[in-house]
């Protein structure tokens, strides 16, 4: 999957995540930034759970900026997938 | 039976708490046209992590003559929720188009013809009038629901309290659904905040053959739960009928009475449908 444009997928609702992407250029890796109402918690795993969901869809250079209310796992995993699927489709 | 948009997770991953019988993932009407693709990578998530408890699990899919129903349908169908809802169902052609859809997807996905069941909905005139062949077309299907809103709209007449315009449509379905042996799910009513015209608009129901009702908020629930519960004076009568029928069987008696009144078969088998609403196990009487 190739991130082409700006996207971004979810609200600033409770127990969801607002997921934003954009492309970088060349080879500058992945800058991800994390703000979460339970960062002291659950920002690890948040990064985490981020960072293998970039691996699923082979994606090494992206800046992703995640807003969090409390979401869950498969919450998460939905609206960076959506965010993705976005910024990638012309 | 509670709706519950397709784009909420906040609603979503506390669907089971809520007591309905049977949840409604929506990714149809509840979903804004920018949102359909957030909603069904979303609830497909859901359905593979969220414990739904003791919940019947529903989805209900965009139209498949929309841009939006074959990816809902490749996406949903191999989670095998419980039932596929299909909306504004107007003929059984569309609907046997959909089974074939449906099957194709299963069988990519190795999975079986019999297990996930289909809801249709009749949201139209033109549904109304094919009702009954909709409803026998397919085994699969095992509940008619009736759309109030769109059928209202379809018909451009405005929607009143007491449902006088869709009267005709409600009991064409029932008996749609009654001569199939199926269920017949109501409509929502729409105004939470009248908790007794959802108590009388219910009793209605029940009272044509609705077997249940679909609810828009959580706080409907106990209604719905109150007015098609057996009362205890239901329940006493049922049970004796039943004792009756088990005692007069072993003498050989065929038609007896209870309280001066005459059983036979019809009154046997509402008696025993009171017995299985109450979750009373038949053989324990």
């Amino acid at each position: 999957m190739k991130i082409i444009k700006k996207a971004q997928a979810g609200t600033f609702e409770s127990s969801d995540i607002l997921i934003l992407v954009e492309p970088v250029s060349g080879n500058s890796g992945r800058k991800i930034e994390i703000d979460s109402t339970v960062m002291k918690e659950y920002g690890e795993s948040i990064k985490e759970l981020i960072n293998s969901c970039l691996d699923s869809f082979h994606i090494q250079n992206i800046h992703l900026i995640a807003k969090d209310k409390g979401a869950l796992k498969p919450t998460i995993q939905a609206r960076i997938e959506t965010a993705l699927k976005r910024a990638s489709q012309q | 039976m509670l709706y519950i948009p397709g784009n909420n997770p906040a609603m979503l991953q506390q669907g089971g708490v809520y007591g309905a019988d049977s949840l409604l993932l929506d990714l149809e009407d509840a979903v804004a046209i920018n949102q359909k693709d957030a909603a069904r990578i979303l609830v497909r998530n859901i359905l593979k992590e969220i414990d739904f408890y003791e919940a019947e699990i529903c989805v209900r899919v965009n139209h498949i003559d929309t841009p939006f129903g074959m990816e809902d349908l490749e996406e949903i169908v191999p989670l095998q929720p419980d039932a596929i809802r299909f909306p504004k169902t107007e003929t059984p052609e569309e609907l046997e188009r959909l089974i074939e859809i449906i099957e194709k997807i299963e069988d990519k996905h190795n999975l079986p013809h019999d297990q996930m069941t289909l809801h249709v909905m009749i949201e139209t005139a033109l549904g109304v009038q094919n009702v009954f062949d909709i409803a026998k077309l397919s085994k699969r299907v095992d509940a008619i629901t009736i759309g109030g809103q769109d059928l209202t709209a379809d018909m451009n007449i405005s929607g009143t309290k007491d449902g006088s315009g869709i009267d005709l449509a409600r009991k064409m379905i029932v008996m749609a659904a009654k001569a199939n042996k199926i269920d017949a799910i109501d409509t929502v009513f729409v105004d939470v905040n009248d908790d007794e015209g959802l108590r009388k608009e219910t009793e209605y129901s029940k009272s044509i053959g609705f077997t249940g009702k679909a609810v828009i908020n959580p706080r409907q629930i106990d209604i719905i739960h109150e007015v098609y519960q057996p009362t205890e004076e239901e329940i006493r009568k049922a049970y004796k009928i039943i004792r009756a029928f088990k005692k007069n069987k072993e003498a050989g008696i065929g038609v007896f009475s209870v309280d001066g009144k005459m059983v036979d078969a019809p009154v046997m088998a509402r008696a025993a449908y009171v017995l299985e609403l109450a979750d009373i196990d038949y053989d324990s009487v």
